[in-house]
């Protein structure tokens, strides 16, 4: 075994229960390719990862690696169950929620489902105990295996359903002991990604060398930071010089944990829904930095390997 | 035209284009309103011409619970009604998990907990060079309601619509099919989606299709950097055939438009005479002939 490899098996053992998360503030910054091709690099050299799929609104990893899904279920979340024959249409519940969830009419009480979070406030006001907390279905949560035995699990939220937070928090309770669990967040900087994130080790955030990408980067990282998160940059599509961005980079003391070209041909296999790395492997040093990156944010080893520029 | 239409373009998947086309099609309508409603990363500002921000409003989110430790007891009561796990043991709450439902705040026995508005963002109403109107806001980093603050975008859009008699609102709309892009679907005449042909894009399309559908909203879909992939480019056109979709044509992928965009300018300004400038005029002509017909 080379001194590398056993630096390498080291490391990676004790990147197991970390939560490692892909954000990235734009979308398309190639964040689920970064993530999926890192999850099979783990996988293929022998360590023990699970890929979740957090980005329930387009849930787009299992498009690379074609899972094998062997347990789906739908994923619920509480609403409340009123008896008409109870309620006495007093309307404390509708004047609590605070989400307009309910309104109260002279004949009873009227529950618009798409905008109640399920908080069970109105349960515990009802005066006459005429609400029960009932199941409402999100979406679905589908676990299965991928590309030899990437343990995957990811969210597939219901079109027309706004909580995209429950099903979010139900993907996260099927976290694996022992494994190194690869995120991969929604795009943005709103409320799912912030539940995303919120117990992620380390947030890396892909961004792409352009100046819409480098404004969102900047909202992303600030809502990183505020959450004390160690963050490490990806810059995906470098094609020539953009200097703005070094010098946000270099100001704000975020290092750049890997750099990936512009390449016609890593276009061509996503364009293909593959897995680049398993049809271009020149770039597995690339991903072995980038795992020996993480490995030091997560606070295991000190020292960053320099990023090869392109 | 009789009153104001509202048109959204959308993507579903980020990173298809949208809004460098949103820009560039809000040059060629005229008598428009245009709306970021992107507020998580609103971009279209940097590609527009704006002149100065005529108006700045605070938006407020939700609120957001927390405890007085002088008047708490520690009863545990707020932990029990919490679903949120957002209370500490030692009775904190964690400002990132309370989702502001309010159950501690008023079923607390010793009125220990306050419960007030949190300022989560800022919407700028703003002018452009050609005196039209542009509004676009942003979230307070970590901030919650995005769907609430896209409501509020609109509503100041519909305004100033109003106010200068402009038949248009041009709308950019959140990537994903969640609860800010469903607030900007809601209620608008003519939904734009920019899809890109890959197979992620075309996941990705059939789901907004199904939303827009869902509100029942007329949808014309447009392939941009149509040339990666042809046989997706097929797909794309048989799904619209399939779904009585307009299908606006297709923009190749055209490297000028990183470029237009670090120039903080849209593709028609600096190459006005390439292939997707003209495709792109080309679905304006279409657009502009649907909002006619509605
Ligand atoms: S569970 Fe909460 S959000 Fe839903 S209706 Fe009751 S009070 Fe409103
Ligand atoms: S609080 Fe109970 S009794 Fe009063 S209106 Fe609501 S459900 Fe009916
Ligand atoms: S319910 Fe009120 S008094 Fe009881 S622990 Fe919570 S904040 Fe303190
Ligand atoms: S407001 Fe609701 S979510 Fe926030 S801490 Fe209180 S009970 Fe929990």
């Amino acid at each position: 075994m080379s001194k590398m490899q056993y630096a390498y098996d080291k490391d990676m053992k004790m990147m197991q229960d970390r939560n490692i998360a892909f954000a990235s503030g734009k979308g398309g910054t190639g964040k689920t390719t970064i993530a999926v091709n890192l999850a099979y690099f783990l996988s293929y050299s022998r360590q023990q990862v699970q890929y979740l799929d957090c980005d329930v609104e387009e849930p787009n990893g299992h498009i690379f690696l074609k899972p094998k899904i062997d347990k789906s279920r739908p994923a619920n979340v509480l609403v409340p169950a009123i008896d008409k024959d109870k309620c006495t249409s007093c309307g404390e519940c509708s004047a609590h929620c605070q989400f307009n969830a309910l309104v109260t009419l002279p004949k009873g009480v009227l529950l618009f489902p798409e905008l109640c979070h399920g908080c069970g406030l109105c349960i515990h006001i009802c005066p006459e105990r005429a609400i029960r907390d009932g199941d409402r279905e999100v979406g679905l949560i589908e676990e299965g295996t991928a590309a030899g035995d990437i343990d995957f699990i990811h969210g597939v939220l219901n079109v027309g359903e706004p909580m995209a937070v429950p099903l979010i928090q139900e993907v996260k309770r099927h976290y694996r002991e022992h494994y190194i669990r690869i995120i991969d967040a929604p795009p943005g900087t709103s409320c799912p990604v912030v539940k995303t994130i919120s117990d992620a080790d380390v947030v890396v955030m892909v961004t792409e060398p352009t100046p819409f990408g480098l404004h969102d980067l900047k909202i992303a990282v600030s809502m990183a930071k505020s959450m004390g998160k160690p963050i490490g940059v990806v810059i995906n599509r470098q094609n020539g010089e953009f200097p703005p961005l070094d010098a946000y980079l270099s100001k704000n003391d975020l290092p750049v944990i890997m750099a990936l070209p512009e390449d016609r041909e890593i276009a061509r296999h996503y364009s293909m829904g593959k897995i680049f790395l398993k049809e271009l492997p020149g770039y597995i040093d690339r991903f072995m930095e980038l795992a020996f990156n993480i490995g030091r944010l997560a606070g295991i080893r000190k020292e960053t390997r320099q990023v090869k520029e392109w | 035209m009789v009153g104001i239409k509202e048109m959204v373009v959308v993507s579903g998947k980020g990173g298809t284009g949208k809004t460098s086309i949103a820009g560039a099609l809000s040059f060629l309508f005229r008598n428009k309103v245009v709306a970021d409603c992107d507020v998580d990363a609103a971009n279209l500002h940097m590609i527009l011409r704006l002149d100065e921000v005529l108006a700045t409003k605070e938006f407020f989110g939700g609120k957001k619970a927390k405890i007085d430790p002088e008047r708490c007891t520690d009863c545990g009561k707020c932990r029990d009604v919490c679903l949120y796990d957002a209370v500490s043991e030692d009775f904190v709450i964690d400002t990132v998990s309370c989702e502001g439902c309010g159950a501690c705040y008023f079923l607390c026995p010793a009125g220990a907990v306050d419960f007030d508005e949190r300022l989560s963002g800022y919407c700028y109403v703003c002018s452009t060079e050609d005196n039209g109107r542009f509004i676009f806001a942003e979230m307070l980093p970590g901030e919650e309601n995005s769907g609430k603050l896209v409501t509020m975008v609109r509503n100041e859009a519909r305004e100033e619509a109003k106010k200068a008699g402009n038949e248009l609102i041009l709308i950019d709309g959140p990537p994903g099919i969640g609860c800010p892009v469903i607030s900007s679907l809601t209620g608008t005449h003519l939904a734009v989606i920019v899809t890109e042909p890959t197979p992620t894009g075309a996941h990705d399309l059939k789901r907004i299709v199904e939303l827009t559908k869902h509100f029942q909203i007329r949808t014309a879909v447009a392939v941009n950097k149509s040339d990666i992939n042809a046989s997706y480019v097929r797909e794309a056109q048989q799904f619209c055939k399939d779904n009585g979709l307009v299908y606006l044509g297709e923009i190749p992928y055209e490297p000028k438009i990183t470029e237009a965009q670090k120039e903080a300018k849209t593709i028609l300004d600096i190459a006005p005479d390439c292939v997707a400038s003209g495709a792109i005029r080309g679905i304006h002509a279409k657009l502009q002939s649907i909002l006619e017909e509605l």
